[in-house]
């Protein structure tokens, strides 16, 4: 499967088409959407319209830049003019964007082909895609596992070749979790850098919109077009030797599969032989993270969505109906201090990347688990499988870093493992130019 | 409010509404406000910085 770099290469060598990129991701819809469920909306005609105009306009000499011609799918949540936006939901019926989220009108605007709309959980409320109203999208490593989500569409159709990079959104991991799932790259940049207007919300306060991509580079091209600055080569890498890592080991390595857990510490040691020094470091906060998390994540979503919760709530799926119905039990005054709880976290990140590059920590706690599990086993012990798919990624969403995940080996049944790399707020470019260092030593390609 | 008063209003509120499956969702939710008020990060208008122990009496 082609990256955007290649793609970009053989673009302008002449040595395929957008047209041609386009027709092989929908050859792979066709032939593998009826059991992978990734995709809401197809948009065939559309995207062929829009290849053939771009291979024109190449070949009249206009070139809009990396994503010229890239075929890419894009979570059900944006809004694409002239398309429905469903959120996964009935509630949404009859909706007809009128506009491009202003993230898809930079992207239109840097040259990307929208090929289709992809399948999420409903209202990006859940981590396994399990609760849509088109049913859950499938794993493509193994069909009868959850992709991951909210994003699950979007990273399976990725993951299975159907298009050449996607969108997620990510309110407490739903970037991350799927792309960690799915043995994909997924980048959530800086809290409020991607405009999210036109995209239906979770959490206004933590939601991010960010790519999710076969590699770094892919990801740095996407998010320079995201911003509104696309370039036209991915930044440069850092040197290597020399960075410098916090590794939040309690707390965030206290709850991890086994193979999870070996394939992060082979990471580590691959980076310490290549001239990483690894400081062990704490949150200290870090154990009242899900609380925090849950009293914001469901009064922000408890208002966006109490008109339609008594107007049409036979139209929510059952599972999603009942959590956004437990946000509008939330006090204010425990609202306030779950506000106070994350200001304070954000200052703890921020202290413990001070004299760090980045934070490394594994990015989903378990390899991809089964549709329909409830619970999932670590240690013997039964664990909720949404309280521990969340427990290494919501972090960042409450603070807001910009973090990314990158695919680190599988486990002994040929899961992808991942690991994550968390910068500083407001240099989601430095990160990636360490991302960028890092994913020789990170990604092991088989 | 305390928590208990709380979850039984908040029960009593979801049965009248006719989501008697909300009953063990809320007492999940109790006890992580319970968790979110017990952390050393809430302020208090007590004079001492520590939070009084009856302030949020749970129990």
């Amino acid at each position: 499967m082609m990256t955007i770099e290649e793609f970009g290469r053989r673009l302008r060598a002449r040595r395929t088409t957008s047209e041609q990129a386009t027709n092989e991701c929908l050859q792979r819809i066709d032939a593998d959407n009826p059991r992978l469920n990734a995709f809401i909306l197809v948009m065939a005609d559309a995207a062929r319209a829009q290849a053939r105009e771009l291979d024109r306009e190449l070949a009249a000499g206009k070139d809009r830049g990396p994503l010229h011609g890239v075929p890419m799918s894009i979570k059900d949540l944006y809004d694409i003019r002239g398309t429905a936006t469903t959120a996964a939901s009935r509630v949404r019926e009859g909706h007809v964007a009128d506009r491009d989220a202003t993230a898809i009108a930079r992207l239109r605007e840097a040259g990307a082909v929208f090929i289709g709309k992809t399948n999420l959980h409903e209202f990006a409320f859940g981590t396994t895609n399990e609760d849509s109203a088109f049913g859950p999208a499938r794993n493509p490593i193994d069909p009868a596992r959850s992709p991951g989500g909210s994003s699950g569409g979007s990273a399976a159709s990725l993951a299975a070749g159907m298009a050449l990079a996607t969108m997620g959104t990510c309110t407490g991991g739903s970037i991350r979790i799927p792309a960690a799932a799915c043995g994909t790259v997924g980048l959530k940049p800086t809290l409020g850098e991607i405009p999210t207007d036109g995209i239906v919300p979770l959490a206004r306060t933590m939601d991010h919109a960010g790519p999710l991509t076969q590699t770094v580079g892919d990801a740095a091209l996407v998010y320079e077009a995201l911003i509104g600055e696309p370039r036209k080569t991915p930044p440069a890498p850092v040197p290597v030797r020399g960075l410098r890592f916090g590794v939040p080991r309690k707390y965030f390595c206290d709850l991890l599969d086994d193979d999870v857990r070996a394939r992060f510490e082979e990471a580590l040691e691959r980076l310490r032989a290549a001239g990483v020094t690894l400081d062990e470091i704490e949150i200290r906060n870090a154990a009242d993270l899900g609380t925090i998390y849950l009293h914001i994540v469901l009064a922000d979503a408890a208002a966006y969505h109490a008109a339609t919760l008594e107007s049409k709530p036979e139209k929510y799926q059952k599972n999603v109906r009942l959590r956004l119905e437990m946000g509008r039990y939330v006090l204010a005054e425990d609202y306030v201090r779950a506000l106070a709880g994350r200001e304070l976290l954000r200052r703890e990140v921020d202290a413990a990347l001070g004299a760090h590059d980045a934070l490394i920590l594994p990015t989903l706690p378990i390899p991809a688990p089964l549709i329909g599990a409830d619970t999932v086993q670590i240690a013997g012990k039964a664990e909720p499988v949404r309280n521990v798919m969340l427990r290494l990624t919501q972090l960042f969403n409450v603070t807001g870093h910009p973090a990314i995940a990158l695919p680190s080996g599988t486990t002994k049944a040929g899961l992808p493992c991942s690991v994550q790399l968390v910068g500083n707020r407001t240099a989601t470019d430095a990160l990636l130019r360490v991302a960028l260092a890092c994913e020789p030593y990170i990604t092991v390609k088989p | 409010m305390t928590i208990d008063s709380w979850l039984q209003a908040a029960v009593a509120d979801a049965e009248r509404r006719g989501l008697p499956e909300m009953k063990p969702i809320l007492e999940t939710l109790a006890r992580a406000t319970k968790a979110l008020r017990a952390a050393d990060f809430n302020d208090s208008a007590a004079p001492s910085h520590q939070p009084p122990a009856t302030s949020h009496d749970d129990d």
